[in-house]
């Protein structure tokens, strides 16, 4: 696969599956396990994409500045800051620290 | 005097136009501050390897934060051989839109093409600010304005990103790599409300990372996915169900 053909085939699925909410008779989502199941999928998803960013390194894990980076990340989100501003910190928090070493 | 009945219709019509006023402000406002986030998308995406026309393409036609973020996070790890795998986190993540657009459907109006277009802007923000609004007419309003808002706005700065990234030339020494991460944080931070959502998040981090080694970039995440079916299934640590009120409202992100 070329990386467009892969850009293309993964935007038409995700455009396809918003369309199918349209389609699909409502009566699933009176259902809570579909519901449920989707709603958790994201977390897991997103949870598995933090660590894998935090501590992949090809196929390996390695412990970096990137793991100190996205600690401060959490901290910030948990004091509300806003999504750019943490984004940014934790650019400046890796990139300072791989300067320092 | 004026019987009260007769004042019914007055008060009505200036409460309704308050309420979609209220709407637009609110998806404006929403439409704004995505668009701050998108810059970090752009300047990610072309750091994984993808030009400014790829990264463009993926914010109009995918149009979905979290799928966008994880299909450049796969193929930054894994390049080109994790494809399959970076379509399949990309997709997964999108499952909700197709939930969202079941409750939507009622809100946006009729016409084919009304709906697709609508589907295509269906997405966390358009859903919940729609689903917010408190009479139908504010609900649609809500829905289009923030919907329409974040498209242009999640576009502009992606490419602006994208032009970004693209100057700044080694991304790791800008500590790109660990802004992605944060970016992930961002977009789960706001689903983390219940005890049952943070279990399977740490479920989910801890199998990621222990596969990593062993599979191939790309496998670990999708195998991570399988905590939340199980989970989900049988509804561990789930106390209570809420069916309706769940899932969009929690997380405003793309």
């Amino acid at each position: 696969m070329t990386l467009w053909q892969i850009i293309i085939a993964a935007s038409i699925v995700v455009l396809a599956l918003k369309l199918a909410g349209y389609v699909v008779p409502p009566a699933l989502l009176a259902k809570p396990t579909p519901s449920r199941i989707a709603d958790l999928l994201t977390v897991a998803l997103l949870a598995a994409l933090i660590a894998v960013q935090t501590l992949g390194s090809g196929q390996s894990l390695a412990l970096d500045a990137r793991l100190p980076a996205v600690i401060v990340a959490a901290g910030l989100f948990a004091i509300k800051t806003p999504f750019i501003v943490v984004v940014i910190v934790a650019a400046l928090v890796a990139a300072g620290l791989r300067a320092l070493t | 005097m004026t019987p009260a009945p007769l004042t019914v219709p007055a008060a009505h019509f200036v409460d309704e136009t308050r309420q979609q006023r209220l709407a637009v402000r609110e998806g404006l406002a929403v439409g704004l501050a995505t668009a701050a986030y998108g810059v970090s998308f752009g300047a990610l995406s072309v750091a994984a390897g993808l030009d400014i026309w790829q990264t463009s393409f993926i914010s109009i036609v995918m149009f979905s934060g979290g799928s966008q973020f994880a299909l450049i996070g796969v193929l930054a790890a894994g390049g080109v051989a994790a494809g399959p795998a970076a379509i399949a986190s990309a997709a997964l993540l999108g499952v909700r839109n197709g939930i969202y657009g079941m409750r939507t459907a009622s809100i946006v109006g009729s016409g084919l093409w009304r709906r697709l277009a609508a589907g295509w802007i269906t997405i966390d923000e358009s859903t919940a600010v729609a689903l917010a609004q408190p009479t139908p007419r504010s609900r649609r309003v809500g829905f289009w304005v923030t919907g329409l808002a974040v498209f242009i706005g999640w576009n502009a700065t992606t490419l602006l990103g994208a032009l970004i990234g693209d100057a700044l030339g080694d991304t790791r020494a800008y500590g790109l790599d660990a802004a992605a991460a944060a970016a992930f944080v961002g977009l789960l931070w706001p689903r983390l409300k219940r005890m049952q959502a943070i279990a399977v998040a740490v479920a989910a981090a801890v199998v990621a990372a222990t596969l990593t080694p062993v599979l191939m970039p790309g496998l670990p995440v999708l195998v991570a996915a399988l905590v939340a079916v199980v989970v989900g299934l049988f509804n561990w640590l789930g106390g209570p169900v809420l069916p309706r009120a769940a899932s969009a409202r929690k997380g405003l992100r793309p």
